[in-house]
């Protein structure tokens, strides 16, 4: 029981971190300053709800291993994260689609998990929630706005669609682990579809047709190739030099 | 030490200034929850802004360096994080020194009332997130002067 909890909150933290890692990527990258702003914002707070949610799954699993631990001593194999904030950056466009794929499912489900019955979890997704509903806002404006904007960048997203949309299914399966920890991913799926078909009809973009989905990556069982890429340049510090602070 | 009422310890308190906006005051802020005596410790609540806000630990530090210097030499301070810290919080004193200060206080329709430096009602959106996380930034279209709004949460 407490081993799905503590797989099911590496699988919250190890998402915010391995997207706000990649988001954090951007800084002093950004197309213009506010995006720049942006991106560092919303990485900001994804890595802050890491400490959360990392630091909730150390207490759970009891062998005294902090959010830090987890996230500098671990490698790809027990990661936990979707294979869809693996990805990594792309352009701006796909930056961005992968931000929105992954901000409204993101709502959803902390709405969800706000209600759980375990008292820390609910706590933390209710805070979460809150910073999340900013990043849902953003995100789906600069979907409406590139998909809807000039030849180049409705090209450049419509490609980001095609290329990210086959990574979504993964976050609706519902196994034991998500019923360990009371929460059921497949109940979210007809609200996102809703969500999504109705931003993608205002951003001019078309959805693909078919439904397959690459999966993996929540359960540990197979990561993409760009998950070991993104650890070793995160964690090469504490690689290098074991227990190194500062 | 002579115990200090937990009036005189929301007073000093007040004194404190957030890291990032010192015109306000960690109380005006809202984040300190509760000030309690457990026998001889006393007990600070303290509510965190945003997740990832850098000056959570800074607040903490002078916190605790402030209670220290009136003398109070036993504490602890508690990090709650339920009921989440929202901008309803922030005191009427507070969001008026925010104001004078050039920062638009957070306001539940979703987006400044009026332009801090002018009082313009003519404004315009230009990012979801300004300097840090808890603002965002805007512009007066009368005076065009960009400002900073501290967004609803």
């Amino acid at each position: 029981m407490s081993d799905d909890v503590f797989e099911f909150l590496l699988r919250l933290g190890d998402n915010t971190l391995v997207l706000g890692h990649h988001l954090s990527e951007w800084c002093g990258k950004g197309p213009v300053l506010e995006e720049d702003i942006a991106l560092a914002n919303t990485a900001l707070d994804l890595i802050g709800q890491t400490q959360m949610w990392l630091g909730l799954a150390g207490e759970v699993e009891g062998k005294s291993r902090t959010a830090d631990d987890l996230a500098m001593l671990r490698d790809a194999w027990d990661f936990r994260c979707c294979l869809l904030v693996e990805q990594p950056n792309g352009d701006f466009g796909q930056t961005i689609m992968r931000q929105y794929l992954f901000d409204q499912w993101h709502l959803l489900a902390l709405t969800a998990l706000a209600q759980n019955p375990n008292n820390q979890i609910a706590a933390i997704a209710a805070k979460a929630a809150k910073e999340v509903t900013y990043h849902c806002e953003r995100s789906a404006e600069l979907i409406v706005g590139l998909g809807d904007g000039t030849p180049e960048s409705h090209a450049r997203m419509q490609s980001a669609l095609d290329l990210l949309y086959p990574y979504i299914g993964e976050l609706f399966e519902t196994d034991a682990t998500d019923s360990a920890a009371h929460f059921d991913p497949a109940s979210l799926r007809s609200a996102y579809d809703a969500g999504l078909a109705a931003t993608m009809a205002e951003a001019t973009l078309t959805l693909p047709d078919s439904r397959f989905a690459h999966k993996g990556g929540r359960t540990g069982a197979r990561h993409s190739e760009h998950l070991g890429h993104m650890l070793t340049e995160m964690q090469w510090l504490q690689r290098a030099y074991p227990g190194a602070t500062w | 030490m002579v115990k200090p009422s937990t009036a005189q310890v929301w007073d000093w308190l007040d004194q404190v200034p957030d890291p990032e906006i010192p015109v306000i005051s960690v109380v005006d802020l809202g984040i300190i929850r509760d000030v309690q005596w457990q026998d001889d410790t006393l007990e600070v609540t303290l509510t965190p802004t945003y997740s990832g806000c850098p000056a959570t630990s800074v607040i903490e530090l002078s916190v605790d360096a402030a209670l220290r210097d009136h003398g109070v030499e036993t504490l602890t301070l508690k990090r709650q994080i339920a009921p989440p810290w929202t901008t309803a919080w922030l005191s009427d004193k507070g969001r008026a020194k925010l104001e004078t200060y050039g920062i638009a206080p957070p306001n539940p329709a979703g987006g400044p009332t009026r332009c801090p430096r002018c009082q313009s009602e003519n404004l315009k959106r230009i990012s979801q997130f300004g300097s840090t996380p808890c603002k965002a930034q805007w512009q007066c279209r009368d005076c065009l002067e960009p400002f900073d709004y501290f967004k609803c949460i």
